[in-house]
Formats: C-alpha cells, sequence, structure tokens
C-alpha cells in the first residue's frame, strides 16, 4: 500500500452533534428518555399536530451554554433559532429547528491530547449551535414499508463545528476523545456514541503539502465509534490521494463508512443540491441571556480533566501516563482523589487505579460510581500493603473478595490469614525450616553465593505460605552471608 | 338556569338549520349538539354554583382553523378532512372557562388564505346582508355567523385583517387584538409573526369582553406577552354628551386615496364629524410607508406559510396519496391533492422568497420595510396621537365570483395588513350603509392599548346608534 502521507496532506474538520441530557425534550414537556416503545414519548408539538407551537426548554439552553464554556466559546447573548425546512418523513414539522446565523455560541478552542504526546493540539471550535433532533425512520421492520417512531423528534442536540485544523486521523481521533472528556466533565450529554447521544460527521480532503488551498472536500457519515471515524478517514483520504494522483478531481459528495468491509463508499440516493431555506423561526423569540446568567453557569463548572490535571500535577507529582489514567472520566477522578488523600502515597494509588481497579471494572463491566469498594475502603488496603501487612499477591486475593463479601481489608485479610508476617522470631523460624530442607545450597550461600538468595527466599515464602514479609526475610537471610 | 340552556339550545337550533348549512349560506361547517349540550350544562352547574364567570354560556361559534376537541378542525381543507384535534386552543379553553359554549364550527377561506371565503373546500359562504355577495374572507363565515344571529360572538383570525374585512362587509364588529396579547397555541398558522386569533361580535362591549376573556400569558406561545390583562370593557352605559374631550384622533391621508370609493369615504366623513362632535381633536397624519405594505404582506405572510404547511405532508394525518410509487411522489400527490389553487400558489410564492440567492432581496428586505412601516406608526402615536381611525376597506362587500385576479383580491386588505404587520390592535364597527351594503370604520391603537382603542370605538358605535345599520 502506498503510504500517501508522503505526498498528500489530510484536511479535517468535524461536525459533532452531542444530545444535552435534559429529562423531557427541547420544545415540549415529553420525556427524553432513550429506549421506550416507538411514538410513546409524544405530544401535539413533537408531532407536529395542526395548531401546536414550540416552546424553549430552559435546562436545554443551561446545558447548552455550560458546554460553549466549557469549550472556551464566545458565548452570544442573543441568539436566534431558524428553521431548517427539508420534507422527510421522520421529521414532523417539515423543518427541524437549529440555529443559522445567528448561534449560541462562536470561537471555541479545543486543546486535543494525542496520548503519548506532551504538546497539546489546539482545534479551533467555529460555532455551536442549539438544535432539536429528528425522529427514527425504520427501514427493516415491516416488509414494503417505512416504520416513523418520533420518540426521539424534539430531543435537544447541539451541533458543534470545528474548524478544519485536522491533520490526521489521529488527531481527529483525540479531538473526539478530548472533546467527549470535556463533555463528561461538563455533565452535558451521556456522550455515547453507541445509544446515538454524540453523533460524528467528518468533513475530509487532501491536498499536496505545502499546498494553501484546499481540496474538495466530502463527508464521511455512518460512523459509530471513534476507532471507526479515524479508520475511515484514512479510509476515504487514501481513495482521494489515489484518485488525485491518477490525475481525477474530487467530487463533493457523501460517503458511508461500511464498518463491516472497512471501506467508504459513496451515499446510495443521488445527492440531492437541498436549499433549506433557513430563516428566523417566527413562533420563537430571539434567546437572550442576561450576562450573570453566563457568569453564573461559567462559575459552577465543575473542574474540567486539564485543570484537573494540572492540579493533580502539582499535588501529587504524577507523570503524563499517571494523569492520563486517573482523570480519563470524571468518576475516575473523584475515585482517585478520595483514594489518594485517604491513603497518602498518591504514586501507589494511581498504580492501584491503573492496575487492579482498571482490571476490576473491565472485567464487572460497572461503572466507578457503582463500583461496590468506595475508595476509603480501598485505601485501607493501600494502607496495609504499604505497612507491610499485606504482600502484593494478597492484596490481590483481599481486593476481590472485598468486592464480593462488602467487608473491610482487615476483615477479609484476618480471615483468609494472609496478613503478612513481619515478626522476626517467626521469620527467623522459617529460614531455619528452609536451611534444614535445602543443606547444599545453605552451606554455598553462607560461603557467600548471593545468587543462592532468590532460592532460599521461595523457601522461606513456601514455608510461611506467601505471609512471610519479603523484605523481612531479604534483610534476615543477608546477615548469614559472609 | 333554564335561561342559560335555553339560549344555547336556540344557537344550535339555528346552527343547525338548513339555511345556514352547505344548501343555504354555507356559514356552518360543523357542529356537535351532544358535546355542546354537555357544555352547556357543565357551565349551569358551575354558574349556579356561584363560579365567577364572564361569559355564562353565552354561545360561540369559531372558526375552523381553531382547534377544538368536539367538532373537526380542517381548515376548510381537503388535506385536513376529518381531522379533529386531540388537543384543545388555548383561547378555547380560557373562553370555555369563562362559561362560552361552543356551538358550531365556521367556514373560511382554505388555511385562512383569501378575502371572500371562496377558497374553502366546502365551497363558498354568502353574505347573510345580500347571499349574492361574498362575507369577506378569510373568516367569512364566523362574521356571517354574527351577522346572521346565529351567535353573538364568533372567533375568526387574523394575518392581514380576515376578521376586519369581512366584519365591514357583513355590518358586525370585528376585532384584531395586539399580536401577542392572545395565545396562538391551537391556532393553525398561517403566518406566525402576523397572525393572532380575533372577534366577531355585535358591539364592541360585548366583543371586548370575549377579547379579554382570552388574553394573557400562556407558556405554550413564547410570542404571547406577559402583561397584566384589562379586565373591564368599556363603559357604554355611561357613554353620554363629549365622551371623547381630551382624545386625540388620527386620519391617516394614505387611507383615503382617490381611488377611495365615494359611498365608503362618505360614510368614514360622517363618522369622523361625528367623533369631533364627542369632543375627540381630529388631526391629520401620515404613514408614509402604507403604499408598501401589500407588498410586503405578501411576501412575509406566504414565506411563513410554505413552510408552517410543510407539516401537512400525509404522513401522519389527514389523507394520504398511497398510490404512489416512492416518497417524493407520495409527498406531490398528498399535497397537489390536498391544498386548492390558492394555497398552492402562496406556498409557491413563499418557497420562492426563501429561496437561497433570493432571501436578502425578499425576505430579508420585506423584514426591513416591515419595520419602517412599524415605525410609521410609532412616531405617530409617539405625537400624542390617541387612535387612529380610517376605512376598513376599499369598497363595500364584492359579488361572489366578481373578483378572480388575485392581484385584485389581495388589494382588498390594503388598510388592514398594516395592522399585523405592525402588531398593533386593531378594531373595525359599523358606521352606515350605502345601497343596503354595509360600511365599516377602523380605529387602530398602539401596542397593548386595547383600553383606549375600544373606549372610542364604542363612543362612536353609541354615538351612531342606529344609524350604523341603515
Amino acid at each position: 500500500m502506498t503510504d500517501w502521507s508522503e505526498k498528500y496532506e489530510m484536511v479535517v474538520g468535524l461536525e459533532v452533534h452531542v444530545q444535552l441530557k435534559t429529562r423531557s425534550k427541547a420544545f415540549c414537556g415529553c420525556s427524553a428518555d432513550f429506549g421506550a416503545p416507538p411514538n410513546v414519548n409524544t405530544c401535539p408539538v413533537c408531532l407536529a399536530l395542526p395548531g401546536a407551537l414550540p416552546a424553549i426548554n430552559a435546562e436545554a439552553v443551561r446545558l447548552a451554554v455550560r458546554a460553549a464554556i466549557a469549550l472556551e466559546c464566545t458565548i452570544n447573548l442573543k441568539s436566534v433559532f431558524a428553521r431548517k425546512n427539508y420534507f422527510y418523513p421522520d421529521l414532523p414539522k417539515g423543518y427541524q429547528i437549529s440555529q443559522y446565523d445567528q448561534p449560541l455560541a462562536v470561537k471555541g478552542t479545543l486543546h486535543a491530547r494525542i496520548p503519548g504526546e506532551a504538546e497539546l493540539h489546539d482545534i479551533a471550535i467555529t460555532r455551536l449551535h442549539m438544535e432539536e433532533d429528528a425522529g427514527k425512520s425504520v427501514h427493516d421492520r415491516y416488509p414494503r414499508m417505512t416504520a416513523i417512531d418520533l420518540n426521539r423528534a424534539g430531543v435537544p442536540l447541539i451541533e458543534i463545528v470545528s474548524e478544519p485544523d485536522m491533520r490526521s486521523a489521529a488527531e481527529a481521533g483525540a479531538y473526539l476523545r478530548t472533546l467527549k472528556q470535556i463533555l463528561e466533565y461538563a455533565d452535558v450529554s451521556d456522550v455515547s456514541m453507541e445509544e446515538g447521544s454524540l453523533r460524528v460527521d467528518a468533513n475530509v480532503s487532501a491536498r499536496l503539502h505545502g499546498a494553501t488551498e484546499l481540496g474538495t472536500k466530502t463527508e464521511v457519515k455512518n460512523v459509530n465509534s471513534f476507532a471507526a471515524v479515524e479508520r475511515s478517514l484514512q479510509s476515504e483520504f487514501e481513495r482521494q490521494c489515489a484518485a488525485l494522483d491518477r490525475g481525477e478531481t474530487i467530487r463533493q459528495e457523501t460517503m458511508l463508512w461500511d464498518a463491516t468491509h472497512g471501506t467508504v463508499r459513496p451515499a446510495r440516493s443521488k445527492e440531492e443540491s437541498h436549499d433549506y431555506r433557513y430563516f428566523p423561526d417566527p413562533d420563537l423569540p430571539p434567546l437572550v441571556l442576561d450576562h450573570d446568567y453566563v457568569k453564573r453557569l461559567r462559575h459552577s463548572l465543575p473542574e474540567l480533566p486539564q485543570q484537573l490535571r494540572e492540579r493533580f500535577r502539582t499535588h501529587f507529582n504524577l507523570n503524563n501516563a499517571e494523569l492520563e489514567a486517573v482523570t480519563a472520566e470524571p468518576g475516575i477522578a473523584d475515585y482517585f482523589e478520595g483514594l489518594a488523600r485517604a491513603h497518602g502515597d498518591a504514586k501507589h494509588a494511581a498504580k492501584w487505579m491503573m492496575g487492579e481497579l482498571a482490571a476490576a471494572l473491565n472485567e464487572s463491566g460497572v461503572k466507578i460510581r457503582d463500583f461496590p469498594v468506595h475508595a476509603p475502603r480501598l485505601a485501607e488496603l493501600l494502607d496495609m500493603v504499604r505497612d507491610g501487612k499485606l504482600s502484593h499477591t494478597a492484596a490481590k486475593a483481599v481486593f476481590a473478595t472485598m468486592r464480593t463479601s462488602g467487608k473491610s481489608a482487615p476483615v477479609v485479610a484476618a480471615e483468609m490469614s494472609v496478613t503478612q508476617v513481619g515478626d522476626d522470631s517467626q521469620i527467623q523460624q522459617w529460614i531455619e525450616e528452609a536451611f534444614t530442607e535445602l543443606p547444599d545450597e545453605t552451606a554455598r550461600f553462607r560461603a557467600g553465593e548471593k545468587k543462592l538468595t532468590g532460592v532460599l527466599v521461595g523457601a522461606v515464602m513456601k514455608k510461611s505460605k506467601g505471609r512471610a514479609d519479603p523484605k523481612k526475610v531479604n534483610e534476615l537471610l543477608a546477615k548469614y552471608s559472609s | 338556569m333554564r335561561n342559560l340552556l335555553d339560549a344555547v339550545n336556540e344557537s344550535l337550533d339555528r346552527a343547525t338549520d338548513a339555511r345556514y348549512g352547505p344548501n343555504g349560506l354555507n356559514i356552518v361547517v360543523a357542529t356537535n349538539r351532544k358535546a355542546s349540550s354537555a357544555c352547556a350544562e357543565q357551565v349551569a352547574l358551575q354558574y349556579g354554583r356561584g363560579d365567577n364567570m364572564s361569559m355564562p354560556g353565552v354561545p360561540i361559534a369559531v372558526k375552523d382553523n381553531i382547534a377544538t376537541l368536539d367538532m373537526p378542525t380542517t381548515c376548510a381543507s381537503r388535506i385536513l378532512a376529518g381531522y379533529t384535534s386531540p388537543y384543545e386552543a388555548t383561547a378555547i379553553t380560557k373562553l370555555r372557562a369563562s362559561g362560552a359554549v361552543v356551538i358550531a364550527k365556521t367556514n373560511m377561506d382554505e388555511f385562512a388564505m383569501g378575502s371572500s371565503t371562496e377558497t374553502s373546500a366546502y365551497g363558498p359562504t354568502r353574505n347573510p346582508i345580500d347571499p349574492e355577495r361574498t362575507p369577506g374572507g378569510s373568516s367569512g363565515g364566523s362574521a356571517a355567523a354574527v351577522a346572521a344571529g346565529i351567535t353573538a360572538i364568533a372567533l375568526g383570525s387574523e394575518t392581514g385583517g380576515s376578521v376586519r374585512q369581512p366584519a365591514a362587509f357583513c355590518g358586525v364588529v370585528g376585532i384584531k387584538p395586539t399580536y401577542g396579547r392572545i395565545s396562538r397555541f391551537g391556532l393553525v398558522a398561517f403566518g406566525s409573526s402576523l397572525d393572532q386569533i380575533g372577534v366577531c361580535a355585535r358591539t364592541v362591549r360585548e366583543g371586548a369582553v370575549a377579547t379579554y376573556a382570552m388574553s394573557g400569558r400562556d407558556p405554550y406561545d413564547s410570542t404571547s406577552a406577559d402583561l397584566p390583562v384589562p379586565m373591564s370593557p368599556p363603559d357604554v352605559q355611561a357613554y353620554r354628551g363629549k365622551t371623547l374631550d381630551g382624545v386625540t384622533i388620527g386620519i391617516p391621508t394614505e387611507y383615503f386615496p382617490p381611488s377611495l370609493d365615494p359611498d365608503v369615504r362618505a360614510r368614514c366623513d360622517v363618522a369622523i364629524e361625528v367623533l369631533r362632535g364627542l369632543g375627540a381633536k381630529i388631526v391629520e397624519v401620515s404613514l408614509p410607508h402604507t403604499s408598501l405594505a401589500i407588498p410586503v404582506y405578501y411576501i412575509i405572510a406566504p414565506a411563513e406559510a410554505s413552510s408552517n404547511l410543510a407539516r401537512f405532508d400525509g404522513v401522519r394525518y389527514g389523507p394520504r396519496a398511497a398510490d404512489t410509487a416512492d416518497l417524493r411522489a407520495m409527498y406531490d400527490a398528498t399535497r397537489s391533492r390536498g391544498f386548492g389553487p390558492e394555497v398552492q400558489r402562496r406556498i409557491m410564492i413563499g418557497t420562492y422568497v426563501l429561496s437561497h440567492g433570493y432571501y436578502d432581496a425578499y425576505y430579508k428586505k420585506a423584514q426591513s420595510v416591515r419595520a419602517l412601516i412599524t415605525r410609521d406608526f410609532s412616531a405617530v402615536f409617539a405625537t400624542g396621537v390617541d387612535a387612529l381611525f380610517t376605512p376598513t376597506t376599499p369598497t363595500p362587500a364584492f359579488r361572489l365570483g366578481a373578483v378572480t385576479d388575485p392581484y385584485e383580491m389581495y388589494m382588498s386588505d390594503i388598510f388592514t395588513v398594516t395592522a399585523n404587520l405592525a402588531g398593533i390592535p386593531a378594531i373595525s364597527i359599523p358606521i352606515g350603509r350605502v345601497g343596503g351594503l354595509p360600511i365599516g370604520g377602523q380605529f387602530l391603537a398602539t401596542h397593548f392599548d386595547e383600553p383606549r382603542m375600544f373606549h372610542v370605538a364604542a363612543a362612536l358605535e353609541a354615538a351612531l346608534g342606529e344609524e350604523a345599520h341603515s
């Protein structure tokens, strides 16, 4: 396969739709819940019955403004809802309420983190606007018929549009992961691609390195994970490069990602040139926010991942990999902070978060907020390890039992009889036993053959059923070696 | 109690009388005796219990584009044939809470697009004063219902004069409140920034009572005003002598062009003299952008309509053309069969003016001019003018089928569209007849100044007395 990146540069801009986590829809009182039976969450407004009118949900506005602040946008104190007109059966009014030339917020910045890279990549955000979702057309449920589910119609969304600032699939992936993280911390959305609360349309073009003009872009849709976004961008970029190299021109069209084959293909329906006939929605007065309101929201915003990492770096002296791990999600960060404070050794806490805790979460599939062993309880276990009362191996076993039994670390350790023995006379006794068992090795060790230390420690540990403190064993053994 | 139920029953008898049905004047398009009687009994119970009601047992007729629960709401269009709303307009809920009883739905121009009730899918309504003539439109059925005595109050809707013009043609009072005074929730949208529910009534006082009963902020309509609602209608009993002392009435020259029908002009001149006689100071004023109102209106209203009417797609309600090959063809056939020619014309005009490349030249420009028209009014009211007086229409009721050119039809709204564009309240009252045909005089006031508008209108009404109807 040709490495096109030698010759061509990838240019990517992303449009991300994010569902705000409000209880009710954007313009009516219907529940915005996901997963209800079809058309249950509907009313005259979201069904677009004759005479029904929209009324803005203040909570949706609050969350949208919060998101805009988190993304360092300039908030427009006056923004205007506009109608985007087009016909489709799952669009009940025949138009979508959106924002057009006067969006809620503009000019933001996202500091994307590429794993392993120290430098942040600043990606400019063009705009953030509010809009409502359409319903869902179900084409494969009934033969020769399309079913319409309007539960989702009118659910509040924000659309976040980036500048074409990204130059690789990895950078696009980093933008998305960082964006997801920020919105999670700002607590405005569930940001789940699987449940459709975060959707990505990617605009991609290719140009010769050094070129200043942008190439013709295509839009890649139908992507359902961040990894797929990266793969689809790479695939589409390569297709464009190959075409450009053959002297062809790129057609501006919509490409669909085919996850099964790992390829992109042009959207089947002929791309109609849509004229959405945008105009200000006369049913909704301009959205006017006062300065104090925005200020209050700015102050109420929780710490965002980047600020948090800076604080943790200073407070806990963690390295980049550790920082990234313990701030991956707001719940993880809260847990870590609780653990580190209760236990005292932040490095040790981070190690456990990244090792045993991560494995446990992964294996059980529970979210950290629902994890049965709370941070102070885990801190007790870590304290025991630090104090030499438990070996790391024993601590792992105790941890596993704590998860199911709900008992504290000292109780479980006692019940399992795994509490580490650091008592000199007891260890001395095990050493004697080991010496008796291994006379040859003992003689050689006493003669100065230090490499046999391991064998003897192993024997002592075996005698103690793993409970002897290895540090102590080493110390005491060393006295016998000349 | 007996009287209350009798009044409703008598009104129901008239509403179901063949004279007013499809083979007669074609005023009434739906009734539901059972539901109306049940409603009346409920009101009787509450009223008897001592509940405070401003319209106890008052029968009302409702234009077919306002959502009611027990009768169809079809906007006189085939595209809504058989449609009954599962919810009720806020205005209706409020009226029912005031004791009013809905007894009929009235005929109208399809989707309120027309000035003669001739674009109705039910066929035209005839004017009770002269059945060979139009009652005007689009609320022709409602104005005719009051003129024919079916009900004392009938609800209409205004986008460009659709209550005042038919009220003038039928010799009744027609009220368009300030934009935002009455919730639009449940009024099927035509031009959302212009639409307002209005009232046809026998007298200014009765119309004012109904207007206030419907008024007030509605959380379901974001454009409804959060202002206190005036409670007392004009006290006409007290109207004796110089009722209008200290009141300044402006006469805008642009509303009295040389082309004005001489009979209309003559009647207006008489009315102006009567106003002067009541103590009003009469001043000539100018509203220089008046001539732009019709072109501006016929850009903004169709633009909004083209979007508002997109929901009539045959997917969720109304008849669907099921014999089509694909989705696009289904839309085309459903809408081509469902909408009449005038509605289709306006959808096309509206779609055109909102199109990419034309938006700035038409819609945006029209909005700028609209602001100028609004400013004309503000400037005049700022000089101390309390209300303006004008003719309601350039001519009396014309003959059915006489106006076939759409542009000529549009010009019949020339004196009324300005109030909708500016959002100010307006009222038409009968000021006399010529050749047996009623002539309407119009008062315009500043935003939310219905009390003063009703006061001057009621004063003129009282002073004209029987002359208003002869």
